[in-house]
């Protein structure tokens, strides 16, 4: 298990190596006024771009700059943010609140009722709660993310004005917890209907093959009760490649919930990452990337985990 | 006292009538055998006594417990049964058991289920009840999970957990079918234990005859879905009234017999199958005239032994192999032997012995880790790809499962040419290659799904047969066919040989089988022959105790005979068959941890087994150092 770990970890740490090169490259390679041009815009004038190469250093050599690069961002620095000035870091370590409780927030909803519908579908398939669910996940997955999003705050504001809820900058639950829940609620459950109807097609699916198994039926034959059979003996093995989509889903999303935190007006990851990329803000386009790297990496290797106490056959080797 | 009493059952799928009329009632300690071919309708039978049937399965007639209705009682009645009064051992013991589980609360939990006591106490009685089942060591080995179990282990679990509430009825459905021969054996003595303890009323469903002499008190014979005949298990063998059971007993291979009398003696088999042979398949397919790339082959390499009274060129030579996986014991080490032509050297063995991977090293013509290979007098170390391609044509191989092994997305036609498009050659001989395995050339347009098992084991041998091979290596071919269908693709096979002139390297696990296919067999125990010698000899007189225990342990279809005879039960498992396989075998004599003889030697003889590996001589014989009998 530790070997394991470890090897994984190398594995990882690899792999965010070659995402800071291949980023690096894609904004620093080539001659040193191209690639000043290319960061100032095609119509700043030429002090602006000696500044740039002046700060930057593009005239060092590319592999100075390449060390220089690596080094400083094992120190954690990620460069100050052309636009505003302040550190890439201390932007992200703000934006990042917001992203995380958005994600995890979401993701307790959406696996509870993701699981729970499966589950449901899949002990009578082709029955009337089967086709019920079918219906509400076919819609869940077409409806686009910013529709729902703005027929939720229609609905808040106009409808349902006393609930208080309403998009707007997120807000630690620490200062002001109902002001928390009240910016909250709306994009947890906008974010978990989506993703939701994908994880009950997945559990159904599973659960499926899973009670078709013949220790089902060894379960069956020794009189276990229905719920035992369905719990104990049948989702235990089908949550396998659940928790497989659900690692690369939170990795995924922790990378920025991009159109949910607009929508919202959430001042998360995903909101800094569609204005750096706007404003062709390179350091927090680079730090951005390399974080939602970082991210998918240790989902993984968090899933690998999940597996052998899920399931005793595998073996972290 | 009667204690299960089913009357008129009839099961139906939709359109499909699975099960008709069958009626037959079981006593307090009695063992009823069901005894039938593959889709006649047994396990669907006491699956409907269970009510374990899918919901579209409809059910009729009447199936009493204690004078107690089953059939249409409510699912909560059934729960409340299933596992108390009627418990139930099924087929596979790797799918049976919920991988995800420790064994010890799979059985606690069959004992919760049904009586109030805590899970410790639970789990207490799990750990008496492996004991029973013959677990070793059965605390420790209640907390492995399934996976860490052999074949035979599980099926003990199985049997634990059925036996648990001691049930009035214990349903075994085919419970031996996927063990090795010796393992069957135990589990076998294993159900007997179970009725005594038990005093449970038995129904032992089977489709191997001699399974059902050995421990049946009555037998019921089914085909199609109906009963043929209920009998007692005398009269069942003795006395056969139907002639349908009287061919099932024919088409059982008796090891025990001189093969003249024995089933595969060439009498015709039901059902009529398309006749193996058709006078015109001769011009279509003309006999395998010696190959006019013969010349180029080195002169074959003599091996030294068994030279002496075989005739024929080695087709294939095995000379100290070796193959091991990563850094684990050997899977296969130092074997040797030789197949001269249109010779058939039958491999025996239990699971995890070496036997396929013995075949894959021959297979791949590479460079073996150890040893050396030499087919057809070419020594497969040094070959470039292409020669590598052109000793495949010789060179050419039939998979077991018939059901796996042919693409369901490929018609016969193309599965049977791929071979010859593969070496470029031209396509139309498929017809007569179809004919030729006693199929109809029509057959071609279809896919192998529209087939019966023997018939796709048909299919598979014509595409092995496509390029005129002068060798097939042939693993476990009939296992997984019905007796009456091994028998007519063995008769097959034989015909074949004779016809084209073809050598068999033969791997099976079925002695019976062996005997009747093959000129020398070898007997394979943890990646070594043990023994090799011609099939009379060593089936008369087994010089190696693994052979005699292995022959010992197949069951005899004679009631009287089987009762009679002393068991020399093998213990233990065989050593490949599960993952906790220590680093390595033991040192000295491989067999001793399971021999019957070793525990019996004076210690002066028994040291040497520990010190020293017993060897195969230079000619044919038994790798033991005892193998007269143990006494010198």
């Amino acid at each position: 298990m530790t070997r394991f770990l470890l090897r994984r970890i190398l594995f990882g740490v690899l792999v965010l190596w070659l995402v800071a090169t291949t980023v690096f490259l894609l904004f620093f390679a080539g001659p040193a006024d191209s690639v000043a041009r290319r960061l100032a815009g095609p119509r700043a004038p030429i002090e602006v771009i000696n500044q740039i190469k002046d700060t930057l250093g593009l005239n060092r050599p590319l592999w100075e700059q390449y060390v220089s690069f690596l080094g400083n961002l094992l120190h954690g620095d990620l460069g100050i943010s052309f636009i505003s000035q302040t550190p890439v870091t201390t932007l992200i370590v703000q934006s990042l609140p917001g992203t995380l409780w958005l994600v995890a927030g979401s993701a307790v909803l959406w696996m509870t009722a993701g699981i729970t519908g499966g589950v449901i579908s899949a002990t009578r398939p082709r029955g009337l709660r089967d086709r019920v669910t079918t219906v509400l996940v076919l819609a869940g997955i077409s409806v686009p993310t910013f529709i729902l999003g703005m027929l939720m705050i229609y609905l808040a504001l106009s409808v349902f004005p006393w609930f208080g809820l309403g998009p707007g900058p997120y807000i630690s639950p620490l200062v002001d917890f109902r002001g928390f829940l009240q910016v909250m609620i709306m994009p947890w459950v906008c974010l978990a209907v989506v993703q939701a109807a994908v994880y009950v097609r997945l559990t159904r699916g599973s659960m499926l093959d899973t009670l078709g198994e013949d220790y089902i039926r060894t379960a069956r034959a020794k009189g276990a009760p229905e719920h035992r059979i369905i719990y104990r003996h049948g989702l235990r093995a089908a949550l396998t490649p659940v928790i497989t989509q659900f690692g690369v889903d939170i990795g995924t999303l922790l990378g920025g919930v991009v159109v949910t935190e607009s929508v919202f007006g959430l001042q998360g990851l995903g909101q800094l990452m569609i204005r750096s990329v706007r404003d062709g803000d390179l350091p927090v386009i680079i730090g951005a990337a390399i974080l939602a790297a970082a991210f998918i990496v240790i989902a993984n290797i968090l899933v690998d985990v999940a597996y052998s106490f899920l399931d005793p056959r595998v073996r972290l080797a | 006292m009667t204690v299960l009493e089913v009357r008129d059952l009839a099961v139906r799928f939709g359109e499909t009538q699975a099960v008709q009329g069958v009626g037959f009632e079981v006593a307090r300690g009695e063992v009823l055998g069901i005894v039938g071919e593959s889709g006649s309708g047994k396990s669907v039978s006491v699956l409907a006594v269970l009510g374990l049937l899918p919901p579209r399965a409809v059910v009729s007639g009447s199936v009493r417990l204690h004078g107690r209705e089953l059939l249409g009682a409510q699912e909560k009645e059934l729960t409340a049964l299933r596992g108390k009064s009627m418990a139930m051992v099924f087929q596979d013991p790797l799918a049976g058991l919920t991988p995800v589980h420790r064994v010890g609360d799979q059985v606690a939990e069959a004992v919760r289920v049904h009586q109030r006591v805590s899970s410790k106490a639970a789990r207490l009685r799990a750990v008496e009840l492996l004991d029973l089942v013959g677990i070793p060591d059965p605390a420790r080995r209640a907390r492995a999970f399934p996976h860490e179990f052999s074949g035979g282990m599980r099926q003990r679990v199985m049997i634990a957990m059925a036996i648990a509430n001691d049930p009035d009825v214990l349903i075994c459905d085919e419970p031996t079918t996927a063990l090795d021969v010796t393992v069957q054996a135990q589990i076998l003595d294993v159900l007997r234990t179970a009725r005594r303890e038990t005093g449970a009323a038995v129904v032992l469903v089977t489709h191997d005859i001699g399974v059902v002499a050995g421990i049946a008190d009555r037998v019921l014979v089914m085909r199609s879905g109906q009963v043929v005949e209920t009998a007692t298990v005398d009269d069942l063998f003795y006395r056969p009234r139907s002639p349908f059971t009287r061919t099932l007993l024919d088409a059982v291979p008796r090891i025990h017999d001189h093969p003249a009398r024995s089933g595969y003696s060439g009498r015709p088999v039901l059902p009529p199958q398309p006749a193996p042979a058709h006078p015109g398949d001769a011009r279509s397919t003309p006999p395998v005239p010696a190959h006019s790339g013969e010349a180029r082959s080195a002169p074959p390499v003599q091996v030294g032994w068994g030279a002496v009274r075989r005739g024929g060129r080695a087709v294939l030579e095995v000379e100290g192999l070796v193959k091991r996986y990563g850094r684990g014991g050997w899977v296969v080490d130092r074997v040797s032997f030789d197949v001269r032509a249109g010779e058939t050297l039958g491999l025996v063995g239990e699971s995890g012995c070496g036997k396929t991977t013995l075949l894959m090293e021959i297979l791949a013509l590479g460079a073996p880790q150890g040893g050396r290979v030499v087919v057809f007098g070419r020594d497969t170390a040094g070959l470039s790809g292409r020669e590598r391609l052109g000793l495949r044509r010789d060179l050419q191989v039939v998979f077991q499962d018939p059901m796996a092994s042919l693409d369901p997305r490929m018609t016969v036609h193309d599965i049977v040419a791929e071979p010859l498009r593969a070496h470029g050659l031209p396509i139309d001989r498929v017809g007569g290659l179809l004919r030729l395995v006693g199929l109809e050339a029509e057959h071609a347009a279809r896919y192998p799904q529209d087939f019966s098992g023997g018939q796709r084991q048909r299919i598979a041998i014509a595409r092995a047969l496509a390029l005129e091979p002068r060798l097939l290596v042939l693993d476990e071919p009939v296992s997984a066919l019905d007796v009456s269908i091994r028998a007519e693709v063995v008769e097959l096979l034989l015909e074949l040989k004779a016809r084209l002139g073809l050598s068999y390297l033969f791997v099976a696990h079925d002695l019976a089988v062996v005997r009747r296919i093959a000129d020398r067999v070898a007997v394979m125990y943890s990646g070594r022959i043990v023994e090799i010698g011609p099939v009379e000899d060593v089936f008369a007189e087994p010089r190696h105790p693994y052979t005699r225990a292995l022959l010992a342990a197949v069951p005899v279809p004679d009631p009287v005979r089987e009762r009679a005879r002393s068991r020399l039960l093998l213990s233990g498992d065989p050593p490949g068959d599960h993952l906790l396989r220590p680093a390595g075998p033991p040192s000295g004599c491989r067999f001793r941890t399971r021999c019957p003889l070793y525990p019996g030697l004076p210690s002066v003889l028994g040291s040497r087994c520990v010190s020293e590996e017993p060897e195969l001589g230079a000619a044919d014989g038994a790798a033991c150092h005892h193998s007269s009998g143990g006494i010198g």
